[in-house]
């Protein structure tokens, strides 16, 4: 999809608007915290098994070029083919040539943000291939040609009534009359159609969550079952992943799975984990008889060079998200592009530039839960500052915070003007404020106001003049 | 077959070591990377992987009842009797498929006459199958089930209903544990086709968060752990 990240103040406006969406936040809010927070508890080893799991894709990082050698090494020993990609776009025409050698029509998909990332499905289609994705929130995103709200659930911005609404306008097949109120009904209703889908498919692609150096294998985690569909029954696998993915051993990526799912849904651990090392065996009497690994660079030899690494340590939980007040309250469609959240706020500049998305790492207001709840420890504050530090030596110098912030800088440095300043603002705020504080009309403050109030300044003055009142203590 | 641009692969590599600024370490770096990958080593182990054969078989059975699945211990010789019960009790009909598994195929399956079995890969049409899982972790309920002629993988994900049948003296507790039956069997460094980590029916949370079981994969997930 085309980034829209550099809008990012409109949508977020747009997005406190939407009724339907904020009903969707309400819900996610209080859900995803609570369960996430107890899992995390039920496991005393959970900092432990943090700190190890940073550790290994630290070591992972420093040694990535010799573990994809490897990963390729035993890939290729169990009959598969690897294919690396620099671009999105090689990687795009790679696997398009995949499903055209193999006289390809319809091509499944299990739940990939890379996929996303390279805008996979749009380039299929327009190749002339019946594109399906088969988990449930991205099939719904799908059929309203939506990106994805959240990483591990794409459709988390909607509510039941409008995805009876969807499939109402898309089965155009099935009954008019029949009910589907019900959550169980609308899965019932996507397990008969899609079934269809994952039967009659030539290829399955699916995204890796893990990539194992030490076995050539790859890891999909899913609750659904429908990765495992998309992989098993088509005649061709094919797996697109990023080549920061790789870990080396299968103790590894054990120890990283005890804090995914953890950290993702508060489930001990998702359905289905499934490794998967290349085509069907001699004997095997089903799976797939090619099987495919796209190993696509996508700005991430970037990333490995720059102050933001240690993003790359990224398994794509949702933690920072679920625990961010900033997408709780404008969601994950404001972002602009595929990765919402404290996360996207970091890997969305690099990926598509900061010039695209100036705004995202200013969407933060540093309260640093995002860095707490991440099972991978990833300073993602300190990163959001790297970038406003990147943004603020390109921004323009017409810029009115500009402005703003050096005539602070001015005050800052005069005591007395700045003692003077704040008394004289702080009068003007007390004056005009009403009963529910600052009115809606003043200037510079709407984007304040408008969702909230600001109450009005206490009696007893600048914080300055109530610090010299209590003789300097501080209790 | 390999990719459109042979130079991607080396420029993807150069690039990275250019990142990491790599240089005369060379043969430091590799050595470090096949003693980690020759000898794997474990991180952090939950305590909860510890206890005797007895009390990790009593955990896996807990776990699996709070992921919405069922459990049961019973004798081996009567898993045959156990399924027409299990089967019968939901409804469902006395037929039900399986591969060509060796401690399945070995039951005496005419305990329970009313049974009907078919073998080979799932169907679309089938509405059980009959599972067997190589190992079991405790820690998280999961059972470990590999692919071939003996469980084909589809009999895990295409019917409404599986039962799993895991040996009690199969049941281990930790990840690690799993994988060192894997490598027993296989041999080091090397897989079968699938593992497949199965713990609880198919679910999805997708239609307002909450849960519906059953999404593409079972429905219904029932476990037996057979006692020699």
């Amino acid at each position: 999809m085309k980034p829209t990240s550099a809008a990012f103040k409109e949508q977020a406006t747009r997005a406190l608007d939407d009724s339907d969406l904020q009903t969707a936040l309400g819900r996610m809010r209080t859900h995803y915290v609570g369960s996430i927070t107890s899992a995390r508890e039920r496991l005393p080893e959970f900092e432990a098994l943090r700190d190890a799991a940073r550790d290994i894709k630290n070591h992972t990082l420093a040694h990535l070029d010799l573990y994809l050698e490897e990963l390729e090494r035993k890939v290729t020993e169990a009959g598969g083919y690897v294919h690396w990609a620099t671009t999105a776009a090689e990687a795009r025409t790679l696997i398009e040539t995949i499903c055209r050698r193999a006289n390809a029509r319809t091509v499944t998909k299990g739940k990939s943000m890379i996929s996303e990332e390279i805008a996979l499905n749009a380039h299929l289609e327009k190749a002339g291939f019946k594109v399906v994705e088969t988990d449930l929130g991205e099939y719904l995103i799908q059929i309203r040609n939506e990106p994805p709200s959240h990483i591990i659930g794409p459709a988390v911005h909607l509510t039941r009534a409008q995805i009876e609404a969807d499939f109402r306008r898309h089965h155009k097949h099935l009954p008019a009359g029949r009910n589907i109120t019900e959550p169980v009904a609308l899965v019932d209703e996507a397990r008969q159609v899609l079934r269809q889908q994952f039967i009659t498919a030539d290829v399955g692609i699916t995204g890796a969550n893990f990539l194992i150096a030490e076995t050539g294998t790859t890891v999909i985690v899913t609750n659904e079952g429908n990765g495992d569909l998309t992989q098993i029954l088509p005649r061709i696998h094919i797996v697109l992943a990023t080549i920061e993915k790789v870990v080396p051993t299968l103790e590894d990526v054990s120890t990283i799975l005890r804090v995914l799912a953890r950290s993702a849904t508060g489930q001990e651990i998702s359905n289905y984990t499934t490794f998967s090392t290349g085509p069907r065996r001699s004997g095997d009497p089903d799976g797939p008889t090619e099987y495919h690994l796209v190993l696509l660079d996508g700005g991430r030899t970037e990333i490995l060079a720059s102050e933001f690494r240690e993003a790359l340590r990224c398994i794509r939980c949702g933690a920072c998200m679920d625990h961010c007040p900033v997408y709780h309250a404008v969601g994950g469609h404001a972002y602009g592009w595929v990765y919402p959240g404290p996360i996207g706020a970091v890997m969305t500049p690099a990926l598509i530039g900061i010039q695209q998305a100036r705004h995202l790492p200013s969407a933060s207001s540093f309260c640093g839960r995002c860095e707490d709840v991440c099972p991978m420890r990833i300073p993602l504050p300190k990163m959001l500052r790297y970038w406003r530090e990147h943004d603020h030596a390109l921004a323009r110098r017409s810029d009115l915070s500009q402005r703003a912030l050096r005539l602070w800088a001015w005050l800052a440095q005069r005591p007395a003007a700045y003692h003077r300043a704040s008394r004289v603002g702080l009068g003007l705020m007390r004056l005009v404020s009403g009963p529910r504080g600052l009115p809606h009309w003043l200037p510079f403050t709407k984007g304040w106001t408008r969702h909230r109030d600001f109450p009005a300044p206490e009696k007893g003055g600048t914080f300055h003049a109530q610090w010299a009142k209590r003789g300097r203590r501080t209790s | 077959m390999s990719g459109l641009n042979p130079q991607s692969r080396d420029i993807i590599l150069g690039r990275i070591r250019r990142a990491l600024g790599t240089g005369d370490d060379e043969v430091q770096r590799r050595v470090a990377v096949q003693r980690r990958l020759s000898a794997p080593a474990p991180g952090p182990i939950p305590a909860r992987t510890k206890g005797t054969r007895g009390e990790l078989v009593q955990q896996l059975k807990t776990r699996l009842e709070g992921l919405a699945a069922s459990a049961e211990i019973v004798p081996l010789p009567e898993i045959p009797a156990r399924i027409a019960d299990f089967l019968k009790r939901n409804n469902l009909p006395a037929a039900f498929r399986l591969g060509a598994d060796p401690l399945l195929g070995g039951l005496d399956w005419s305990t329970a006459p009313s049974l009907s079995v078919a073998h080979g890969p799932a169907r679309p049409e089938d509405e059980v199958s009959v599972t067997h899982a190589v190992a079991a972790a405790a820690e998280t309920g999961t059972l470990v089930l590999v692919s071939g002629a003996d469980n084909p993988t589809t009999l895990s994900f295409l019917p409404e209903t599986e039962i799993i049948v895991v040996r009690s003296a199969d049941v281990e507790g930790s990840y690690e544990a799993t994988w060192s039956k894997i490598r027993a069997l296989y041999g080091d460094r090397n897989m079968p086709r699938t593992v497949n980590w199965v713990s609880g029916p198919s679910r999805t949370g997708d239609i307002d968060q909450t849960i519906v079981l059953g999404a593409h994969g079972p429905r219904r997930l029932h476990v037996i752990i057979a006692e020699d």
